[in-house]
């Protein structure tokens, strides 16, 4: 029997819901289920028309079955007859089960809305309530229609009672987000604004939610909340705590309507006004300040609301990131906190102080606190509070501690929860790579993190170090030692065999000097795995094999042994058996020469991604600029003849299997991970090599993309793991239209989002630039397209930045990248005749007029390409014009406003691998 | 957080209404230290099933945990703030970035408005009486913000609706079927 039963006690339901309780099985919970759909659906259809009572009692009971996880599919018409029930309680249970479960029969919907609107305009205030209750639950698309256009004027409106006001404001908060559409800005919108006068704590406060969203979409439209929130705000904080009396919550003076305020003030950057400025400093010293006096209650319902608005108080500090003092005493006042009693009050210090961290005013006075979290981190007992510690560390993380931050993430990942473990690695293996002085260091990070983690080690880590390794000459002999010992361990992780095995087949000529380390050592040290591992990796070893061959003739009779064998050549998997075979054929068919080129050393690799030379590989055409990968295949494929898959540099060409694809190690490249030290992607690149003064810091990467669009006009320019910036661009004669498109990667909102292209003073004046403002949130997974229109005035040599500024989360993103924007696209191409090209070749005689550059080809060299590479240049590429067939001529005029300037371009390509421009 | 570093999460699932914007609350549950629901009230439009999904996972990662650990769990691109009440534990799923300690609060408000209704309220009121907590809850939060946080303000709509108290004689006499 239920302990209270008020005013309309459904004692059926009551028992029902006894019966259902003393089942003591589910068969039995089922059969008593279906017996009482039973009785309903005959009442339901029964000839005896049911008082209200009882129909608001069966449907009631339908909601108590679907609440317990039942599937329910009638009893929706009966709920909508009680909707006009005018009895309140008959009414409340009708929305209840209209809310609870939604409908989409239309005819139904048609009744509801009906329903819906005679309530609202019954001017009863609790009928208004419910109707908009109802509105708001279900908040769907038709809801919206027949609602956006009403409830407006039902929140603006004189005679409109407090409660009603507060329900049509988050009703309509509810409408705007699903429908943004079919809510009409109009007048109603200033009005709304001034609701934070409103002399009603509950009206403001839900007022406040309903301006947040809306300025978060609009901001210039809501901009005059500003003031109002900080004047609401400081008449709040300084209230005595029994000033606002219902909205004192445990002597903190409203502390839901500040957070929203504190929230709103969120929206906008620090506002112009010194006045409104200066007054909402003086909130925030108030908020700070009394959050460090006695608390005038032991409950931790008081210390916990004061405590919620000195967190908020804290973002918008971090917010606006414009006051160093109130940073830095944010800090502090957070450091309190680090070793407080509340397990809560801990965590979200740890958590505040990440953001803090990335504040250059606060970064210092949060590092001082790093033996703290440290320790937190070692004693811990809660996962999701050790969790933010090493967020905190990742965060407070540079080059001062960078050795002291990773050793202690490495060491807590011995004994680290399963689930933040492969975190942890990414985090260890950026910060060893962004901090290495030292790349011995980061070699034996990396491996040890394979060591203490190796099944949380995912290909892009290992991937990198490799990277690393073969871009570096210094660390190649180290790492060849290093991995050559580890591999000693009798019971090692196969992402150590797949490092070591690739790296020894590398550079493992390096260590065979060593008697302890001698070839045939090395050899049988890797074979010995080799029986262990997965089919990717043999793969891989089997490579290995084969570039030993070509480092250590002594052993080759030993490795054909190997590869000769059974097990190798009669192999089940397709890909070994392949391999095997045609490695066996080369090192058996192919001179000491021609072994020693196609096994050459692996050339340093650039950044780039998978999926766009996925693209390209479809469409190979002129314009299409090419990439390293395409040329070594070119190459490999010249050298075997026919045996494409012979090829080690190209190891994994026929390879269905991605992990053992080497080639694709840029398929993703780490987050923040600094460009390698060779760069540029393109042959032609270096003509326009002089390096911007770069207004912030571009972003790691953005070089290689950049040189990469050159030559091209659409494509991928910047991606990280929140944001994909992709072109789009047309240019002709001395005009142009770029399209950049923003995608949100995340399932969050970006807020605030504002790109910015920047030119230098110098540029500004060659380069007329406009571009149309986008819509400051991006929602997740959504794409915002930007248009830039271009206007060449003269030539120019730097490239504008791309400056794009936006709030994820609770932190400030900022980046920049190069636009590619060159001289070049302003290219004509001109068809010439082979006397008219030299005639004017030779006019060009001023010293001025004539650049010679002579580089080493980055990429070996083919014709195809190179033609290809012209053209995307934007220069017609002239055939039969130079007496030397070798020779590439091109020609084309740079139009700018104000002159016209023709161009001749000779490419003399040196089979040494000199070319001369 | 400064790092989401690829996209670990599984994405069974997607807050993706196509002009998603930022929501207070996502959805409350109620439920007993034996894994029974007792409410669930949600303010973006999912699924049932996936509803369904979503509730298993949470008790069970809600239950798992241990008494003296914080009251906030990473969940999805989502938080967890939860606190128990005698048998009933009382989770909030809000924004990663949204505030943690007001939270709890809200959820504290909400379970002194059934306490003010219900006089001591129990597990067995909210069971017998699951619509009155619905009611409850939605004078409190609307689309997952709080409309109203007086307490007299919210018990007294709440009140205004029970105008009729009935004697036990005259429940007595109302069919038990």
């Amino acid at each position: 029997m239920p302990a209270v039963s008020k005013g309309d006690g459904m004692r059926g339901l009551a028992v029902f819901i006894s019966d259902i309780r003393n089942c003591k099985s589910k068969e039995a919970e089922i059969k008593r289920i279906n017996k009482e759909l039973a009785n309903i659906r005959s009442k339901f259809k029964g000839d005896k028309a049911l008082d209200g009572y009882s129909k608001k009692k069966y449907v009631c009971k339908l909601l108590f079955i679907f609440l317990l996880g039942h599937d329910i599919d009638f009893g929706h018409m009966e709920a909508v007859n009680l909707l006009s029930s005018n009895r309140y309680t008959e009414k409340q249970i009708g929305y209840l089960f209209i809310s609870v479960l939604v409908n989409s029969n239309s005819e139904l919907i048609r009744l509801i809305n009906n329903a819906i609107k005679n309530d609202l305009a019954s001017r009863n205030p609790t009928f208004m309530g419910l109707a908009l209750h109802c509105i708001a639950n279900v908040g769907s698309r038709e809801m919206a229609e027949a609602f956006a256009g009403e409830i407006p004027k039902i929140l603006v409106a004189g005679d409109t009672m407090d409660s009603v006001k507060q329900s049509a404001a988050l009703c309509l908060l509810r409408l705007y987000r699903t429908s943004p559409d079919l809510v009409p800005m109009g007048d109603w919108t200033s009005r709304v604004v001034h609701l934070l006068n409103d002399q009603h704590l509950g009206v403001v406060t839900a007022a406040t939610s309903l301006i947040t969203t809306l300025a978060q979409k609009n901001p210039e439209e809501f901009k005059t909340s500003v003031s109002l929130a900080v004047s609401r705000l400081s008449r709040i904080v300084t209230s005595a705590s029994t000033d606002l009396q219902d909205y004192t919550y445990y002597f903190v003076p409203a502390p839901w309507l500040s957070v929203k305020l504190l929230r709103l003030l969120q929206c906008y950057p620090p506002p112009e006004d010194p006045a409104v400025r200066g007054r909402l400093t003086e909130c925030l010293e108030t908020i700070l300040n009394k959050a460090q006096e006695p608390p005038k209650s032991k409950k931790v319902q008081h210390s916990n609301a004061k405590n919620a608005v000195l967190f908020e108080a804290i973002s918008l500090i971090i917010h606006h990131d414009s006051e160093p003092n109130l940073l830095v005493r944010a800090c502090n006042q957070l450091g309190q906190f680090l070793q407080h009693r509340e397990t809560n009050l801990r965590y979200l210090a740890l958590e505040s102080m990440c953001t803090l961290a990335s504040s250059e005013f606060s970064h210092e006075a949060v590092k001082t606190h790093i033996e703290t979290v440290i320790n937190a981190l070692k004693t811990e007992r809660d996962v999701s509070v050790r969790q933010r510690a090493v967020d905190l560390l990742y965060a407070m993380c540079d080059r001062s501690n960078a050795q002291q931050i990773v050793a202690e993430m490495l060491n807590y990942l011995e004994t680290a929860d399963y689930s933040i473990r492969e975190e942890i690695v990414l985090k260890v293996a950026i910060l060893a790579e962004k901090y290495a002085v030292d790349y011995t260091w980061y070699v034996d990070t990396i491996l040890n993190l394979i060591r203490i983690a190796g099944d949380y080690v995912s290909e892009e880590v290992w991937y990198r170090v490799i990277q690393i390794v073969i871009n570096r000459d210094d660390v190649q002999g180290y790492a060849a030692k290093t991995v050559f010992e580890a591999l000693q361990a009798p019971a090692c992780h196969e992402n150590l065999v797949k490092v070591g095995g690739y790296i020894l087949g590398e550079f493992g000529n390096l260590i065979a000097g060593d008697p302890r380390s001698s070839p045939l050592i090395q050899f049988n040290l890797l074979h010995s795995k080799f029986h262990l591992c997965s089919v990717p990796t043999r793969a891989l070893l089997l490579s290995t094999y084969i570039k030993f061959v070509n480092l250590f003739p002594e052993i080759k009779t030993t490795i054909q042994d190997v590869l000769r064998s059974d097990s190798q050549l009669k192999n089940a998997d397709v890909e070994l058996q392949q391999r095997a075979v045609e490695y066996l054929r080369l090192s058996t068919i192919a001179s000491t020469d021609i072994l020693a080129t196609v096994l050459e050393e692996m050339p340093p690799f650039p950044e780039r991604e998978s999926s766009i030379l996925a693209k390209l590989k479809k469409k190979k055409g002129p314009g299409t600029v090419t990439d390293l990968e395409e040329i070594k295949k070119e190459r490999s494929s010249d050298m075997n003849g026919s045996a494409e898959p012979a090829s080690v540099n190209a190891s994994a060409v026929s390879t269905p299997s991605p992990s053992a694809d080497l080639l694709g190690l840029g398929a993703a490249p780490l987050a923040n991970s600094a460009p390698p030290p060779s760069s540029s992607g393109s042959l032609l690149v270096d003509v326009f090599s002089d390096s911007p003064s770069a207004v912030a810091p571009l972003a790691p990467g953005s070089d290689d993309n950049f040189a990469r669009f050159v030559c091209k006009n659409n494509g991928v320019l910047f991606e990280n793991q929140l944001l994909q910036i992709g072109l789009k661009s047309e240019f002709r004669q001395n005009l142009g239209r770029m399209f950049i498109f923003y995608g949100n990667k995340t399932s969050t909102q970006f807020l605030n989002f504002t790109p910015t292209v920047i030119c230098s003073d110098d540029l500004q004046s060659s380069l007329n630039l406009q571009t149309k403002p986008v819509d400051p949130t991006v929602d997740g997974g959504a794409q915002v397209q930007q248009v830039v229109n271009i206007e060449c005035v003269s030539d120019f040599m730097e490239a504008p930045i791309l400056n794009i500024q936006f709030r994820y989360g609770g932190t400030f993103q900022n980046l920049s990248v190069k636009l590619p924007i060159t001289l070049n696209k302003f290219f004509q191409p001109t068809e010439m005749s082979s006397q008219d090209f030299f005639q004017r070749w030779k006019q060009l005689s001023n010293p001025k007029q004539e650049v010679q550059n002579i580089f080493k080809a980055k990429h070996p060299m083919d014709a195809e390409i190179t033609k290809a590479k012209i053209i995307g240049f934007g220069s017609a590429l002239l055939e039969e014009v130079d007496p030397n067939p070798a020779n590439f001529v091109g020609a084309g005029i740079i139009h700018t406003k104000t002159t016209q300037i023709g161009c001749l371009l000779r490419l003399e390509p040196n089979l040494q691998a000199q070319v001369s421009v | 957080r400064n790092l989401h570093l690829f996209f670990f999460l599984e994405k069974s699932f997607c807050w993706d209404n196509p002009s998603w914007l930022y929501v207070e609350i996502h959805f409350i549950l109620l439920f007993s230290r034996q894994g029974k629901l007792r409410l669930q009230k949600w303010y973006t439009t999912l699924p049932d099933k996936e509803k369904k999904k979503i509730i298993r996972e949470i008790v069970q990662i809600i239950l798992s945990r241990n008494q003296k650990t914080s009251s906030f769990v990473d969940w999805k691109d989502l938080k967890l703030v939860y606190k128990r009440y005698a048998s009933l534990y009382f989770c909030c799923a809000i924004e990663d970035q949204d505030n943690e300690l007001l939270t709890l609060e809200v959820v504290h408000r909400y379970v002194e408005l059934l306490d003010r209704y219900f006089g001591n309220v129990c597990e067995l009121d909210i069971i017998f009486n699951f619509e009155k907590a619905y009611f409850i809850l939605d004078e409190f939060i609307i689309g997952g913000e709080v409309q109203e946080t007086s307490k007299r303000s919210a018990v007294k709509a709440i009140e205004d609706s029970d105008m009729l108290q009935e004697t036990v004689e005259e429940y007595m006499n109302k069919p038990a079927f």
